[in-house]
């Protein structure tokens, strides 16, 4: 089997712009939730969210223009826009920019979200309501479509291969890096930018996540506290926005080319839960199955994975996984150690796989376990730790990487530090 | 140059991003100003806007130019 390493990495969160900033904010137990200033909120419960601090660029502040032309950016809703920056950091980030036509061939992009431009839908429907059909933008719907993300940096870097997207709700940016290097290891491709991307914070998400009382309502006063898996006040997920994406590609090509090598992904499982369109099962049936696929792949046992980033949205479902990683992890569970990043990022819905896939990766590469920050009081008991407040060093191999989406899709990747 | 030249001027700076001193009379929208059939489109929707008249679709497909657009405009609003 061919085998897959990662070779750049690429995002844009709430924790900052560029994988440096963000591995230093989660080093530091960092919160990048802030209460929504661009829109009124005043009418909706939740009223805080994982914000991307904007800026020229400079610090870890984003800047648009250098992922598009300004001209461009109103065609587009902007989860595509985050998408084009999160690949140009991976693309750049990887050397891999292919001139020749058989290389570009070869070169794919498999890059998804969870809801798209449900923003600019909106929009466009008051627009249709309002001013009628004949106001409608041409650009109305390339400007919304979830694969417009692979369809645009395809352009942006001449990938002229397998071109995809992935829609599994929460999952999508692991099923989105795991098919991808599936793809990979088949040798219908030997180099994919893959990844996810999510601009869900707008009215429309708000309120519509709000009425299913799976948002956090309880510390619009205290931004920064609003995202506590495991602990005892956690009240619901924090959304977040931003992308992760990777360049995954197959280990004798990153060779022969000599490219920096983050990492390999050596498992991938998936599974459905069959059981509830957005709860998962109490015995976290489908999630243990998962990762259990995962392992199976890696053709390795549980204890020999050191980490696991939890999918954990500090919610009710938080409980359920842990449940199902003891039940998979035996004894071994006593050794391992679990966080949630989303205690910091907030949850990046169809992005959240992709940038917790790299925190992983880094996180092997490293020896670093990410912390859990705001677990004050946790409310499960477990011998898994859960790393609270601040990060820790432990001597890594292999992490596991859980996402778990509504429709009871379930994703889980396991990177192997990279030795040769 | 006309009010009406100016403001389409104005409008074609704004949608297409490019440099006013590019925008003359005889400047071919897709062959000169970079756009491409959606811009052309939606070019044609902001004229419409912006002068509150209607541009039928077989009147659209001979605004090759700024001048053809300045041209339709200033007998539609005369």
């Amino acid at each position: 089997m061919r085998r897959v390493v990662i070779t750049g990495l690429g995002m844009v969160t709430p924790l900052g712009c560029g994988v440096e900033h963000n591995w230093a904010a989660i080093k530091a137990g960092k919160s990048g939730i802030r209460r929504i200033e661009s829109f009124p909120v005043d009418d909706i419960a939740c009223q805080i969210a994982g914000l991307i601090p904007r800026g020229d660029g400079s610090n870890g502040t984003f800047d648009p223009d250098h992922a598009m032309d300004p001209k461009d950016q109103r065609k587009v809703d902007d989860f595509i826009i985050f998408a084009l920056e999160a690949a140009r950091q991976a693309v750049e980030d990887s050397g891999w920019k292919p001139t020749e036509y058989d290389d570009q061939a070869r070169s794919g992009v498999l890059v998804g979200s969870g809801i798209g431009g449900i923003n600019g839908i909106v929009e466009a429907g008051y627009t249709l309501r309002d001013k009628g059909p004949r106001r409608v933008s041409p650009f109305f719907i390339p400007g919304r479509l979830i694969n417009l993300t692979a369809g645009y940096i395809s352009i942006a870097h001449g990938y002229k291969g397998p071109n995809s997207s992935v829609v599994t709700a929460c999952s999508t940016g692991s099923h989105a890096i795991g098919d991808a290097a599936r793809l990979i290891a088949n040798d219908e491709a030997d180099v994919m930018i893959a990844g996810g991307s999510e601009s869900p914070v707008c009215r429309i998400s708000l309120a519509g996540f709000a009425s299913m009382k799976a948002l956090c309502f309880a510390f619009n006063d205290r931004p920064e506290q609003g995202s506590r898996p495991y602990d005892r006040d956690r009240d619901g997920f924090v959304m977040g926005e931003g992308a992760g994406v990777v360049v995954v590609e197959e280990l004798q090509h990153a060779r022969k080319r000599g490219a920096t090598i983050y990492g390999e992904i050596v498992g991938y499982g998936m599974s459905g839960d069959a059981y509830h369109i957005t709860a998962p099962s109490e015995d976290g049936d489908g999630a243990f199955r998962c990762m259990k696929a995962a392992l199976r792949h890696a053709k390795i046992s549980p204890d020999e994975i050191g980490y696991v980033n939890a999918h954990g949205t500090s919610t009710m479902a938080d409980g359920i996984e842990v449940g199902a990683v003891e039940r998979l992890f035996g004894d071994a569970a006593k050794t391992l150690a679990m966080s949630s990043t989303k205690s910091m990022t907030g949850h990046l819905l169809g992005a959240a796989g992709a940038i917790e896939a790299i925190y992983t990766t880094l996180a092997v590469r490293d020896g670093i376990l990410p912390p859990t920050i705001n677990l004050d009081n946790p409310n499960v008991e477990t011998p898994i730790d859960l790393v609270p407040h601040k990060a820790k060093e432990k001597k890594l191999r292999y992490g596991l990487s859980n996402s778990f989406g509504f429709g009871g899709t379930n994703a889980s990747l396991i990177v192997k530090a990279f030795e040769g | 140059m006309s009010e009406v030249a100016e403001k389409v001027k104005n409008i074609v700076i704004d949608h297409l991003g490019v440099d006013a001193d590019k925008v003359v009379l005889e400047a071919s929208f897709i062959e000169d100003l970079g756009a491409d059939s959606l811009d052309t489109v939606e070019l044609v929707m902001a004229f419409e806007e912006a002068f509150g008249v209607e541009i039928p679709d077989d009147a659209a497909e001979t605004i090759l130019t700024v001048g053809d657009a300045v041209k339709f405009l200033e007998k539609a609003t005369a």
